[in-house]
């Protein structure tokens, strides 16, 4: 049943950004940002969580849940370490995802090269 | 004598000759409608280089030799290369002068510079400054797609109005004396902005300065489409077209022989979308499909009109519209 | 010619080149939902190994960030993306893809001006606008709960 909920609300999430990208003037580029964004704004309002705690990996995968992640890990930061939180607890908790993301780019561009298309 | 006709047009009363052109293409060229007239593809769009505008002047290496082999002369003959591309600084085509090395103008008319570079090529034999000139363009899918758009391994989804840029270069070799087709006529294009700010629809950006160029010329020598064997712009693609078609009509003429190179160079099923594009599209068209064919016999009298976007990612990103430009040139098989 | 009004110039570009939103839509809704299944799959088996809710999230995320390095790397990522657009552009997947990319692109630039300066040139802004909107979001949040 949760695969069906991840995949049901990640495939809408992807629905709504299609319909931004052939209906509007919109760039992919600040669909994503906008994606991001509406992610942390909806986390403080605390209405993104319950999606998460109902659709799993269908809230998360997504770059809204990359936006939640940074959120939460705000949140987080402020509870333990008071004003520091503010500033250390987005970037903390979303450092696996980007580290990832920099080291595996790193790794795969030395190996690999663009394909004439 | 005079040689200008109107505002816009310019006669060449010693009608340069075409006595040398060659075309070069990629893969995807070479599998589309019009194999059967390009001379060479390079398989591999790398071409064995290291770097994608490295491999795009190799393209244009290979379009002057063939061209200088086919009219029988010696790059030493050459008087001077007109020619660009769409790479900063038109390297693609420095890199090729590197070993050429012939006296040089370097031209930059985006996607028109086909055209350009034929209309400077023809006053300047007309003016009696060359014996013989070269004119080329070129343009990679490769290099161009990270200069303008993405990387190439980008995921992204590219819209129905966009255009696909043709690897291929082409080189012809005017010259005073000899025998081929000739240039009798042409008009130089005026910069016309019709406010289109789509990067991913140069059709709709080209087709006003394509309707422009026309009717000058159609009013300066008094003449209509239907005086010519068959109008071929150069990369309007298929959404162009319509639109200069409409255009032309709106402006009162119906052009029914009206082609394009983008349109033709491809086919449905090659995923092209509206076509083809590049200065490379217009040059490989030209100096293959279209030559052979007056050359053959054919048609007699064709305009060839090469048509440029003149745009810049950074222009764009201000908020710019994309401005356009289109060269005609009057080509006649004696 | 006669002067061509932009406005109705506009109108008359409009009504060419059409996206068929429809097919769009239907791959970007399988595809984006298959990609959040995958992820689903790996939290689910990393948390019966025993792994927390929150790690077996990172792994998730890390594992579908290799996956579309792999993809890009072999040239299939966009062969994939031109079908399934916002499918594989919104999820994890499609910023990996855009810091993959201009990394292997820009490459022939060199490893430091090329590959390490270009990485963020797509995925930049959302870190950017992504981190910055948090600390902001937490300012409010941070004195809203009556600070210090």
């Amino acid at each position: 049943m949760n695969y069906l909920l991840a995949f049901v609300f990640g495939g809408f999430l992807c629905v709504i950004a299609q319909l931004l990208i052939d209906f509007t003037k919109l760039t992919p580029a600040r669909i994503l940002v906008s994606y991001v964004v509406a992610g942390v704004i909806l986390t403080f309002l605390g209405l993104y969580q319950p999606l998460v705690d109902l659709f799993g990996a269908g809230a998360t995968v997504p770059l809204t849940g990359f936006g939640n992640a940074l959120a939460k890990g705000v949140m987080k930061g402020i509870s333990e370490k008071g004003f520091l939180g503010v500033i250390s607890g987005g970037m903390t908790a979303c450092a696996a995802g980007i580290s990832a993301a920099i080291f595996f780019g790193l790794i795969f561009s030395l190996i690999f090269s663009p394909k004439e298309k | 004598m005079t040689k200008r006709l109107g505002n816009n047009t310019l006669l060449f009363p010693s009608k340069p000759v075409i006595t040398g052109f060659y075309s070069v293409v990629g893969k995807k060229e070479w599998e589309g409608p019009l194999r059967q007239w390009f001379d060479l593809t390079v398989g591999e769009s790398h071409i064995g280089e290291t770097s994608w505008e490295k491999a795009e002047s190799k393209l244009m290496e290979l379009s002057t030799n063939g061209a200088l082999e086919m009219a029988g002369i010696s790059k030493e003959e050459i008087s001077v290369f007109f020619g660009g591309d769409l790479l900063n600084q038109c390297i693609a085509t420095n890199y090729t002068l590197r070993t050429l090395a012939t006296p040089f103008i370097g031209l930059y008319g985006a996607c028109s510079t086909m055209a350009e570079s034929l209309i400077a090529g023809a006053m300047c034999i007309d003016g009696g400054f060359a014996k013989n000139v070269l004119c080329a363009t070129s343009s990679h899918f490769c290099s161009a797609e990270r200069q303008f758009r993405f990387p190439l391994e980008y995921g992204g989804q590219r819209p129905q109005s966009s255009q696909w840029t043709v690897t291929g270069s082409g080189a012809t070799i005017l010259s005073e004396n000899g025998t081929g087709v000739r240039i009798t006529r042409a008009a130089i294009g005026k910069v016309i902005d019709a406010g289109i700010q789509d990067l991913n629809n140069m059709g709709a950006a080209m087709a006003p300065a394509a309707c422009d160029t026309l009717c000058a010329f159609f009013e300066d020598t008094n003449t209509t489409p239907w005086n010519y064997d068959l109008i071929v712009t150069g990369d309007l693609g298929n959404i162009g077209k319509d639109l200069l078609r409409e255009l032309l009509f709106q402006n009162g003429y119906a052009a029914q022989n009206l082609e394009d190179c983008g349109a033709l160079i491809f086919s449905e099923d090659q995923d092209a979308h509206a076509g083809g594009s590049g200065c490379g599209c217009s040059a490989s068209v030209l100096n293959s499909y279209l030559l052979k064919q007056l050359n053959q016999g054919k048609w007699h009298k064709i305009l060839f009109m090469a048509t440029g976007a003149l745009m810049s990612p950074t222009s764009a990103l201000q908020g710019e519209s994309i401005p356009g430009i289109a060269h005609l040139v009057q080509l006649e098989k004696e | 010619m006669k002067k061509i009004n932009q406005n109705e110039y506009q109108k008359m570009v409009s009504h060419l080149g059409k996206s068929p939103w429809i097919t769009n839509v239907i791959w970007a809704f399988f595809v984006g939902g298959a990609i959040c299944v995958i992820g689903q799959v790996i939290i689910d088996t990393a948390k019966n190994m025993g792994i927390s809710q929150e790690d077996a999230g990172c792994i998730a995320s890390i594992s579908l960030i290799f996956l579309s390095g792999l993809f890009t790397g072999f040239g299939l990522f966009d062969k994939l993306a031109k079908r399934a657009g916002a499918g594989t552009l919104v999820p994890i997947t499609g910023f990996a893809n855009a810091v993959i990319s201009p990394a292997m692109e820009f490459k022939t630039e060199g490893y430091v001006l090329g590959l390490g300066a270009k990485m963020f040139v797509i995925a930049g802004p959302v870190i950017v606008y992504g981190i910055s909107s948090s600390i902001l979001c937490g300012l409010i949040y941070f004195f809203m709960k009556g600070g210090m």
